[in-house]
């Protein structure tokens, strides 16, 4: 494994092995201080981003390393006019990692052909974000102990749900997994997804349109944003949109051990007071974040 | 319709009737300089009708086109006025530089000389997907 452009890129024992240095991360910081002494990351970030880039940015600096970079494509050469391609041979040339946000699909993948260093996708538009469901699988193992035995709930919008789609990609290889697929009909799962994943692999699934109902049985509940421009016709915005935003009182049928998750942003999907509730886990999902890119960069360099 | 046989080339017959030109322009054959005929609706017992190219010299033929395109074809090289080898090219696992992604949020629309390339996902619903946006290709 030399790139990380999807997270079927990464094995389930890769996963394990990454999630272990993770663990080890946490629990003993100072033995990974000066891991990437003198070893540089480029964030090569053609669109913006909060979360993703300082994440990055901040698991190098933990690790002893550098970072340089861009955080927008209007600061590179890409303003040029010049090709992914090009861009990436030029700044690999300065730096034993690259890290990519890019809004056009297949962008990282074009990079990992250009060069010979390692390129971990950071976002290519709408279609993967693989660090994004390495830090959801780390919460997930942190708070449950375990990838197979679970019911998850996906809420919201599955349909351009990018971080949802690479979930589902993810807990499939494990046993034990059933889904529960929580949206309006204009936002299901795509087919392909359905087709190719859940069907092909003999996965359980429920499709619904009631949170409520689904409540009872869920070990984890995914949120996404449910987005008003996804809508063909406001009416039916208005008519759904409150039903998937979630308050303390729609968790009271919930299990006690629950794991409440969201990519983040969130909009208003998760009302604030659910912060307070143990079960939220959505900014633990950001910090875990940063300790699975630290395992990943080290894996990535060969850095034992 | 009489068309002379050829010594040495290549005959790819059993084309589905009104296939042969768009075969010809995906095989680049208005490239060559030698003598190609295509012959269209020509009496087929299998199927009815069907279209047949000859091409009056031996070339490299790409198979994968013609298993994309049309994968009940066979190709027969001829030398010698005789046929030396007969093949059924398959369903490729790969296209590499036949089709084009068609979706707009793909950096193959944007990156300067990108090959496009499929990769076979679904082999018994004939789904091929582009490998840098996973499109399914049109």
């Amino acid at each position: 494994m030399s790139s990380v452009i999807d997270i079927l890129d990464l094995s389930t024992k890769d996963i394990e092995e990454l999630i272990s240095v993770a663990c080890d991360i946490i629990a003993n910081p100072d033995n990974y201080a000066e891991k990437c002494k003198r070893k540089k990351l480029a964030t090569l970030f053609f669109e913006p981003s909060t979360r993703t880039r300082l994440s990055f940015e901040a698991a190098m600096y933990e690790l002893g390393g550098n970072v340089i970079g861009f955080s927008a494509a209007n600061n590179s050469s890409a303003a040029k006019g010049e090709s992914v391609s090009d861009t990436v041979r030029t700044v690999s040339c300065y730096a034993d990692i690259i890290a990519m946000r890019h809004p056009k699909e297949g962008a990282p993948m074009v990079a990992s052909m250009a060069t010979d260093i390692p390129i971990i996708n950071a976002g290519d538009g709408g279609h993967n974000h693989p660090t994004q469901t390495l830090a959801d699988l780390l919460t997930i193992y942190r708070e449950k102990g375990r990838f197979n035995d679970l019911t998850v709930g996906l809420c919201g919008d599955l349909k351009f749900g990018r971080t949802v789609h690479s979930l589902i990609n993810a807990l499939s290889r494990y046993s034990g997994i059933k889904f529960v697929l929580i949206s309006p009909d204009e936002l299901r799962l795509p087919d392909y997804v359905m087709n190719n994943v859940l069907i092909k692999n003999e996965i359980p699934y429920e499709v619904t349109t009631d949170l409520l109902k689904s409540m009872p049985e869920l070990d984890i509940l995914y949120m996404t944003r449910v987005q008003r421009e996804r809508f063909f016709n406001e009416q039916d915005y208005i008519r759904l949109k409150d039903s998937y935003i979630l308050t303390p009182d729609k968790l009271e049928t919930a299990k006690s051990d629950l794991c409440i998750m969201h990519p983040l942003p969130r909009v208003n999907e998760i009302s604030v007071a659910v912060d307070k509730d143990p079960r939220a886990c959505y900014f633990k999902q950001v910090l875990n974040g940063k300790y699975i890119r630290m395992a990943l960069i080290l894996k990535l360099l060969g850095v034992e | 319709m009489v068309i002379d046989s050829i010594n040495n080339g290549i005959v790819i017959d059993h084309i589905t009737s009104g296939m042969s030109m768009t075969l010809y322009r995906f095989l680049n054959l208005d490239k060559l300089t030698c003598s190609v005929a295509i012959i269209k609706n020509a009496p087929s017992s299998k199927n009815g009708k069907k279209d047949i190219i000859k091409i009056d010299n031996l070339i490299d033929i790409d198979f994968d086109v013609l298993g994309y395109l049309d994968p009940g074809v066979s190709v027969n090289t001829i030398k010698d006025g005789k046929i030396v080898s007969k093949f059924k090219p398959q369903l490729p696992e790969r296209l590499v530089g036949v089709i084009k992604c068609k979706n707009p949020r793909c950096i193959s629309q944007d990156e300067q000389e990108l090959t496009h390339i499929f990769k076979l996902t679904d082999r018994e619903n004939r789904i091929y997907r582009c490998i840098y946006c996973e499109s399914k290709a049109k």
